[in-house]
């Protein structure tokens, strides 16, 4: 055994590219564009408001000048964002709106993956198809499909009156309602797929052992199927859950006024009252308040592997 | 295996319905001769004659277009060689750094993003348009083709490698010879997967792009904002017509590889 792992493939040795360069490219890039951009944001957030163009004004000028740059590093913006209500309703509305929606989209897709995985085996790779193709038309289009459904006067209310179920418009558009609707539909595929996948590992053998000792359906999805589930459960609502708080399109195209978002929020600062600075805070704070389903989520899954 | 049971048989067929109405309203609907949404006016495709006449909307497909040709090929690569980085180099310094670099995109609210992207443009001073869309565009799909690729290359054999390589083949011949062909169809899903995440993007193209270079979903996003038209309804059918018939082709492509390798 000592041999064969001395032997393995791999792609390292004697390259005439070395080893390092295949590594190095993608980790520059990485660097140069997605952690830079970081600390930049960072350094922004703590920075002065001004009227200029780029309408900030930097503290940081050089090493030379740390001491002066700590002395003023200046949190103003964080400041603003404690304490005007308006930031902390929209995180709040966010984490709350966000929530909700992967609740729901939980109760739609676990009966969905169940089926699929229930489904003669033949069937499934069709099935499979059908719930991802979608994710791959465009995520705009998808949003603006339901603003013609909900409008005033659109295809639903037309549908619901045709029916005679209604006679006033429901006058969904523009709601927190339409928000969820948009969130869920959007996002349901991520939460099918993990779901999907831990029920089409479980051994169905388990539930007809469980049916023989005398379990009834609701013992066995309870005691059986939920747990086994679980691991699916855990990465869709992960999934769902982290993209949903920071979402801007969604909110911006179905949500109305009172609908307060903190993607849309940091939108407004930056192209609307062009204040890069509270924008740059709002991102800071946006990043922190993710680090705990993902950090949550991380430990999950390193207990689930162990 | 079992037979499909009712309730079984009523959730797919709620939640396929559920997934596919609203694009087949909207498909549906690009093709009503009248200008009021709601109302049925008949079979028309004037709204498709009326996209080849609206120049503002053609420029911003080509411009969508060749984004994400060198958006989705750049990301490819960079994805090749991450996805070989984390799948075949075992440890290496900063390692997790790097792994948790390609992971965070994926779920990192696009705003943060485009404003991060846009900031550092600013910062170095660089003229924004074709290139800097560009560079934000593969930094986000990049992510999303290395972990196809890897996934592949993770559960490849090794067992014809580590033949090749017995028998005296370089690990560079090994690798052109062995790995890629073997690899090829997940290339292409990755590189299928950036190309169409490209000319979906409206966030990282909002804040990264600059005067002159408006990409088609900025196009459809400001008229979209002020209200529902039949014209977009068009444009959109072709754009879902276009990436399904590219998804398809592809899925059958790789199908055919895939049963002549069998």
């Amino acid at each position: 055994m000592e041999t064969g792992t001395k032997a393995r493939f791999s792609p390292g040795r004697g390259w005439p590219a070395p080893r390092w360069l295949v590594v190095a490219l993608p980790y520059a890039w990485l660097l140069a564009f997605f952690l830079l951009p970081f600390l930049i944001v960072l350094r922004i957030a703590l920075s002065d408001t001004a009227r200029a163009l780029p309408p900030y004004a930097p503290h940081w000028t050089g090493w030379a000048e740390a001491w002066n740059f700590l002395q003023a590093l200046d949190l103003e913006s964080f400041a603003t964002l404690v304490g005007d209500s308006l930031y902390l309703d929209a995180y709040l509305s966010s984490l709350r709106i966000a929530a909700t929606a992967t609740l729901i989209a939980l109760l739609i897709a676990f009966p969905l993956a169940y089926a699929m995985a229930s489904a003669p085996r033949r069937w499934q790779p069709a099935l499979l198809i059908l719930v991802i193709l979608p994710f791959w038309t465009s995520f705009l289009i998808r949003v603006y499909a339901w603003m013609a459904i909900l409008r005033p006067e659109g295809v639903l209310d037309a549908l619901l009156r045709g029916l005679g179920l209604i006679d006033e418009p429901l006058g969904l558009m523009n709601t927190e309602t339409a928000v969820l609707i948009g969130m869920v539909y959007s996002y349901l595929p991520f939460m099918v797929l993990p779901i999907y996948t831990s029920l089409e590992r479980l051994d169905r053998s388990l539930l007809e052992a469980a049916a023989d000792l005398g379990a009834t359906p609701l013992r066995r999805f309870v005691s059986i199927v939920i747990p086994l589930a679980r691991p699916g459960i855990y990465a869709g609502c992960f999934l769902v859950f982290v993209p949903a708080i920071g979402e801007f399109v969604i909110p911006d195209l179905l949500g109305g006024p009172e609908t307060l978002m903190i993607g849309k929020v940091l939108w407004t600062e930056f192209f609307s009252n062009r204040d890069w600075p509270l924008a740059s805070a709002v991102a800071i704070l946006l990043l922190l308040i993710l680090a705990v389903p993902l950090l949550a989520y991380q430990r999950f899954a390193r207990k689930e592997a162990a | 295996m079992n037979r499909l049971r009712a309730p079984h048989l009523l959730a797919l067929v709620f939640g396929i319905a559920f997934l596919y109405l609203p694009i087949l309203v909207l498909v549906l609907y690009s093709f009503n001769a009248s200008r009021l949404v709601t109302v049925w006016g008949g079979f028309s495709t004037r709204w498709y004659a009326a996209l080849l006449q609206n120049q503002a909307l053609l420029d911003a497909a080509w411009l969508s277009l060749k984004v994400a040709l060198v958006s989705a090929s750049l990301a490819t690569i960079l994805g090749l060689l991450s996805a070989l980085a984390l799948g075949r180099f075992g440890r290496f310094a900063g390692r997790t750094l790097f792994a948790g670099m390609i992971a965070a995109p994926l779920v990192m609210p696009e705003v943060i993003t485009g404003l991060a992207l846009l900031l550092l443009f600013v910062g170095l001073d660089a003229e924004r348009g074709f290139w800097t869309v560009t560079i934000a565009h593969v930094t986000l799909t990049a992510c999303f083709a290395t972990i196809v690729i890897q996934a592949r290359l993770v559960m490849l054999d090794r067992s014809l490698e580590e033949a090749a390589q017995d028998l005296g083949a370089t690990p560079l011949r090994v690798f052109f010879a062995i790995t890629l062909p073997m690899i090829a169809p997940a290339i292409l899903a990755g590189w299928l997967l950036a190309f169409t995440l490209s000319l979906d993007d409206l966030v990282l193209a909002s804040f990264t792009s600059g005067p002159g270079s408006t990409t088609l979903p900025m196009r459809i996003y400001s008229s979209v904002r002020l209200g529902v038209t039949p014209e977009i309804n068009a444009a959109s059918t072709l754009l879902i017509a276009l990436v399904a018939t590219v998804v398809v082709l592809a899925s059958l492509l790789i199908k055919r590889d895939a049963l002549a390798r069998t």
